[in-house]
């Protein structure tokens, strides 16, 4: 079977569209919604989601074939923490201002629906390549809406992105005042919402 | 070959190869990353004590160069760490501080200045797990934590080390007192005792620690220190 063949790319492609994990799926709203108050933490959280995804996917995958039935869940757990741990680790070496806003959520993806859910739905059934494909896909699917819910409500919220101001003095002269609004979690249920009606709307056909 | 993936003997042997290995895996990443965490660890505590000293918004390397200049001796004494800091050619101390929030441990930096009646110079504050946006802004908001900044800190005329400077609801006395965060009242609370707590054994520790570290905070060797009466500023 080719690296890239019409199916393999479809196992890519599906969720940042059509079986979108937050969109279509509706998984993982929760840690969607905790890490977008601004732009820089959100594009962390997608990349860590997504490396840890595709790796466990793989990892899974490997050794699918010698996973007891009757335990599988708790083998998917233990490989998913010992990722996360690992994460959180290299952040706290590598990236400790990150780390420490992102806190509790590193260790909270363990529980983050869209990575069990790919490896019961996708891995144990497939081979390590697709299976990578798959949670690659997944991930960015995931990192694209936390993408663009951190940079409305950093942009509406603080009138900055990644930290650099956007909105000019002058604004704020003239009375202009952030939403603080945005830089609450309601805000971002909101917004997620609106993502999904325009996603539904514009780019998502019925099978 | 076909291994009953189902026996009770596969799936304990299984897990117990499984645990092991992981166990191995994370504490080798454990090990391996231990000293650039310490290390980060220690650059975020200079930072938060250059913060306390209005001097924010530095880069790492920056604010190793600039905690090297402006702080010249540490003290410890109770569990408590005392910094003395030139600022200026003027001598500042801070004061690590520790306490509990509404969540979880609060913590933070204070300094103060003044030979005979100490003001605070400037003050920091971190917390492990208080609510976004409430009580987290004792860490966030820059303008809460200055509004710290001139208040006095002991009571005048007392030699009981008796410490005025308060967060309160409602502030009578603008010298003294400190507005709390709105709908934080129990984080803010948190942050009162903290104050009081830990600026009361600064000043019982002041004679002895000070003379240790020769700072002009409590100049007059006898023992009224700190605690000397005097007009009071603002």
């Amino acid at each position: 079977m080719a690296l890239f063949s019409k199916q393999n790319k479809e196992v890519f492609t599906n969720p940042l569209n059509l079986d979108h994990p937050i969109l279509g799926q509706v998984l993982g709203i929760c840690s969607a919604l905790a890490v977008t108050s601004q732009l820089k933490p959100a594009i962390v959280m997608g990349l860590a989601v997504t490396v840890i995804t595709a790796f466990a996917n793989v990892i899974i995958s490997i050794i699918r074939n010698t996973i007891p039935n009757r335990i599988r869940i708790v083998v998917q757990l233990v490989v998913v923490a010992a990722l996360v741990t690992i994460v959180s680790q290299i952040l706290k070496a590598f990236a400790y201002d990150v780390s420490v806003q992102l806190s509790v959520y590193v260790g909270l993806i363990i529980t983050n629906c869209i990575l069990m859910g790919r490896l019961e739905a996708f891995a144990m059934q497939n081979k390590p390549w697709p299976s990578f494909l798959d949670g690659v896909g997944n991930g960015l699917g995931y990192a694209m809406i936390l993408v663009i819910v951190g940079a409305v409500r950093e942009f509406l919220g603080r009138g900055s992105l990644l930290g650099f101001q956007i909105i000019p003095d002058a604004c704020y002269d003239f009375g202009y005042v952030n939403n603080g609004m945005m830089t609450m979690p309601a805000m971002a249920l909101i917004l997620v919402g609106c993502v999904i009606w325009v996603h539904r709307a514009y780019f998502y056909k019925e099978k | 070959m076909k291994l009953n993936t189902n026996s009770n003997s596969y799936i304990i042997i299984y897990s117990a190869i499984l645990v092991v290995i992981v166990a191995f895996l994370l504490a080798f990443v454990y090990q391996a990353l231990k000293p650039m965490q310490d290390a980060n660890v220690a650059l975020d505590v200079k930072k938060q004590i250059l913060y306390s000293l209005n001097i924010r918004d530095l880069d790492g390397s920056e604010a190793e160069a600039k905690y090297a200049e402006v702080v010249k001796q540490e003290a410890e004494r109770d569990g408590r760490k005392y910094y003395l800091c030139d600022i200026n050619g003027e001598d500042v101390l801070v004061v690590s501080l520790k306490g509990m929030g509404l969540w979880g441990g609060i913590s933070g930096f204070i300094s103060i200045h003044g030979d005979d009646a100490p003001t605070v110079y400037g003050a920091y504050f971190n917390h492990e797990s208080e609510t976004a946006g409430l009580g987290a802004e004792i860490k966030d908001s820059q303008a809460w934590q200055e509004k710290f900044i001139g208040k006095k800190v002991f009571a005048d005329g007392s030699d009981t080390h008796e410490v005025v400077l308060s967060v309160v609801k409602k502030v009578d006395d603008p010298t003294t007192q400190v507005d709390c965060v709105t709908g934080a009242t129990l984080t803010s609370n948190g942050v009162d005792d903290m104050i009081k707590t830990c600026l009361k054994d600064a000043g019982k520790n002041a004679v002895e620690l000070f003379s240790v570290m020769t700072c002009t905070l409590d100049a007059p060797a006898d023992s009224t220190v700190t605690e000397e009466p005097k007009v009071e500023e603002e």
